[in-house]
């Protein structure tokens, strides 16, 4: 083999290579990016059950309920259009209250109830779930409004 | 005064590195390669100064010198004085100040110690270094200054976020920083070789022991990271596919793969444009990270930095370093002579398979980490990508990689036929086969990818060894036992994920006090739960005695996980409690009181978890053993050289 094929197919494999793990990222982004929902958007747009999927907004006061096995743990997430019921099995973050803001992933499943693998919290003044900082800002004076009706 | 001496020394350095850069540029142009003294002690001085500017902040920290802005919003006098060194670079600022200290010392050490490479790829190395460094200085002076004043001081610090207020953070930065410092001086040395156009074997040996050294250091650094990850955060997992622990993964992917390809160039003189577009890769993750992490464009847990202004500054540093890089590769590239030729079944090939392989696995890692913020960027959708996606497109990879393993280090170099190997490698493929099938038997519920990494690693770890079959022990190279160190600590380490990710179990739930929990044969009983206090914080700290299940007279451990309150900033944080057996860990966290007294509890039983990060410290100690057979190498080399060639 000359000294220049060698090159070139090296060049061509690596790029061969590099072409089928894009292509399998793509499908597995494809499958397994989780959209960010709230409730509102929730609601509109059709999302299979068992589709992993985001869902962040604000905990509604006096919807946190702890079952009676004292580790599964249901609340309301709403945003200012729409609520959504939400179940957690686990220790909830410490910064988890009514009223505070909260990301949920996880899915929903057949009934329409969100069952959550894991929740974020506010941490902390600094520390806003990523996905909250543009919901808090729109929706702050009718989240408010409703929390206080 | 002092801090003021601190950005002295720090300007001082950002001069010289100007200096630095036109001398190099001059002297090469010119052809004055007597200018090249000149260079090397500007070199070493910058190294001196930078270093004593950090050295300056360090004092400071420990002072708690409350006029500096930096200390009085991230330290605070109470805090324990481990915190208050190590909170020096637990921030932005003095994080960058670490990172360039280290990255001006090491230019001073190529400065004194590179003997191999000829003048002009010296001249030509230093000088990419000092444009690189300049670069970062303008960063710190201009935008991070850390020795900013603050007027007038005020009476107590803000304090350091407590999840960083643990030992682990005094040595997981500064690791992981002495890695990526390493890949840009292999990218300075891959570009001097382009600019003086002596890419050969010689820069490659100049060269390997800096990528060794940084890949040493971000095995470590990952490893530490993971395991603190692991206790820190309560959260029983000890990878998640953050986007801050991927920008540390991505440049060790690319660093593994340099090390092959370097050694290839170094003892074959083959995949040189290979081996420098690597280097390019290696630093471009580095850059990559570092933008990550520092301008706060992410929110995840370590994310602590949130400055839009900064981000743009490294991201510019980034493009003018990589984009220059490149133009100058392709500019450079087709004068680079062809190294020399070989088959596709050779060492070399095997190589080249498996710096193939890693690099899809870091464009699918690269991808995964990024697509979130193109997502919001371009199509403002907001997408979260975790680790379904990414043990999906990457396992297959590196269960194939685990494969090239049992037989690649069997190939010799240039050409060889697998006939050759061929039984040495049945034995691995017989092995797993094994324990695949009787895995699937016992324990079908067992997720696969599990079952098949547990299948892969217990062949590999038997396959790590067989370079060794039929050779004289005591007269085996070293970089031989290192690579089989290496391999074995990878094949440690896939066990440990493997039992982990298939075989834990864990309990959840709530209970009284005097409760006992059963999991996997261990009886874990609630005894109390009591207020404690230490120097920054107090706690609700629970006992749990475990004990045996079987046993007629049970000696009970105990476990005390914590719920503490920290005053500053004020901040709750949960503290898992661990009990260690030689077949793995039982992890216990401490919940929330519920209103009818009960505390919840969790707990796993991790088989064989430890492993994990055993193997992160063999496949280190691999590398180590690498870089001492290259010293020992060398040193009996440059014995023989009074009578050989330089490069003899």
């Amino acid at each position: 083999m000359k000294p220049k094929h060698q090159r070139l197919l090296l060049a061509l494999l690596a790029v061969a290579g590099l072409i089928a793990a894009t292509l399998i990222a793509i499908s597995a982004l494809s499958d397994e990016a989780s959209y960010f929902y709230t409730p509102t958007t929730l609601e509109k747009e059709e999302v299979k059950p068992g589709q992993a999927i985001r869902l962040g907004g604000q905990v509604k006061v006096g919807s946190i309920n702890i079952a009676d096995d004292g580790v599964t743990t249901n609340f309301i997430v709403q945003d200012s259009g729409a609520e959504q019921d939400v179940i957690f099995k686990g220790v909830t973050p410490n910064l988890f209250v009514e009223g505070s803001g909260v990301v949920a992933d996880g899915r929903l499943d057949d009934n329409g109830l969100f069952v959550a693998d894991n929740l974020l919290a506010k941490h902390d003044e600094n520390y806003v779930p990523r996905e909250l900082q543009d919901v808090d800002l729109n929706n702050r004076d009718t989240l408010e409004k409703s929390v206080v009706q | 005064m002092i801090a003021e001496l601190g950005l002295i020394a720090l300007w001082l350095a950002f001069a010289l590195a100007f200096l630095q850069f036109t001398a190099s540029l001059f002297s090469l142009k010119d052809n004055r390669l007597d200018l090249i003294k000149l260079i090397k002690a500007v070199a070493i001085m910058q190294g001196i100064l930078c270093m004593t500017s950090f050295l300056i902040l360090i004092l400071l920290f420990l002072k708690t010198d409350l006029s500096v802005l930096l200390v009085a919003k991230n330290s605070h006098l109470d805090k324990p004085w481990i915190f208050k060194f190590a909170g020096t670079w637990g921030n932005h600022e003095g994080s960058m100040l670490l990172w360039v200290s280290v990255m001006a010392m090491s230019g001073s050490a190529i400065a004194f110690f590179e003997k191999r490479l000829d003048e002009r790829s010296y001249i030509a190395t230093l000088m990419v270094q000092a444009f690189v460094s300049i670069g970062f200085y303008a960063f710190l002076i201009f935008s991070s200054n850390p020795f900013e004043r603050l007027s007038p001081a005020p009476i107590e610090g803000a304090g350091l976020n407590p999840l960083l207020q643990d030992i682990g953070l005094a040595f997981h930065p500064p690791t992981l920083y002495l890695g990526y410092v390493g890949l840009s001086i292999a990218f300075s040395f891959a570009i001097g070789g382009l600019i003086s156009g002596q890419i050969n074997s010689a820069l490659a040996r100049a060269m390997r022991p800096w990528v060794l050294l940084s890949w040493i250091f971000l095995t470590l650094g990952i490893a530490a990271g993971s395991y603190w990850a692991y206790y820190e955060l309560g959260w029983g997992g000890w990878w998640f596919w953050d986007p801050v622990e991927n920008a540390s993964l991505m440049p060790w992917i690319a660093a593994t793969a340099l090390l092959h390809s370097i050694a290839v160039m170094a003892t074959r003189d083959a995949l040189r444009s290979w081996t420098i577009i690597l280097a390019l890769v290696g630093f471009a993750m580095s850059m990559a990270g570092t933008f990550l992490v520092r301008s706060g464009i992410l929110t995840s847990v370590h994310a602590f930095a949130v400055d839009p202004e900064r981000g743009a500054f490294i991201l510019g540093l980034m493009v003018i370093n990589i984009s220059g890089a490149l133009i100058l590769y392709a500019l450079r590239m087709n004068q680079v002579k062809q190294g020399k030729i070989f088959q596709i079944t050779s060492r070399e090939g095997s190589i080249v398979a498996n710096n193939i392989i890693l690099v899809s696995i870091l464009a699918i890692v690269f991808m995964g980490t990024l697509f979130p913020l193109f997502a919001e960027g371009l199509a403002d959708e907001k997408i979260s990508v975790g680790p379904p996606y990414f043990n999906k497109a990457t396992l297959p990879f590196v269960f194939l990689l685990m494969i090239l393993l049992w037989a690649g280090p069997l190939l010799r170099w240039r050409k060889d036929n697998l006939g050759r190997i061929g039984k040495k490698t049945l034995v691995s493929a017989v092995i797993a086969v094994a324990i695949l099938v009787i895995t699937i038997i016992l324990s079908p519920q067992t997720p696969i990818f599990s079952t098949i990494a547990l299948a892969l690693a217990a062949a590999l770890a038997v396959a790590s060894f067989m370079p060794l079959i039929g050779r004289n022990l005591l007269r085996t190279p070293m970089p031989v036992y290192a690579m089989v160190v290496a391999h074995f600590g990878i094949a440690v380490s896939a066990f440990g994920m493997a039992a982990e990710s298939g075989y834990s179990t864990q309990l959840l739930r709530s209970v009284e006090i005097g409760e006992t929990s059963e999991i996997a044969g261990w009886d874990v009983k609630l005894s109390n739960v009591s207020p404690s206090i230490g120097e920054n914080w107090v706690a609700m700290q629970a006992q749990l005695s475990v004990s045996k299940t079987k046993e007629r007279n049970p000696k009970a451990v105990i476990l005390n996980p914590e719920q503490r309150l920290f005053f500053k900033p004020q901040q709750e944080t949960s503290e898992a409690a661990l009990m260690t057996r030689w077949n793995g860990q039982l992890y216990a966290v401490l919940g929330k009181q519920n209103d009818d007294g009960r505390w919840q509890i969790r707990l796993w039983w991790k088989p064989f978890v430890t492993f994990i990060w055993y193997g992160g410290v063999i496949i280190a100690l691999g590398g180590l053993l690498a870089l001492l057979g290259r010293i020992k190498r060398r040193k009996t080399k440059s014995s023989k050289a009074i009578t050989g060639g330089r490069y003899a």
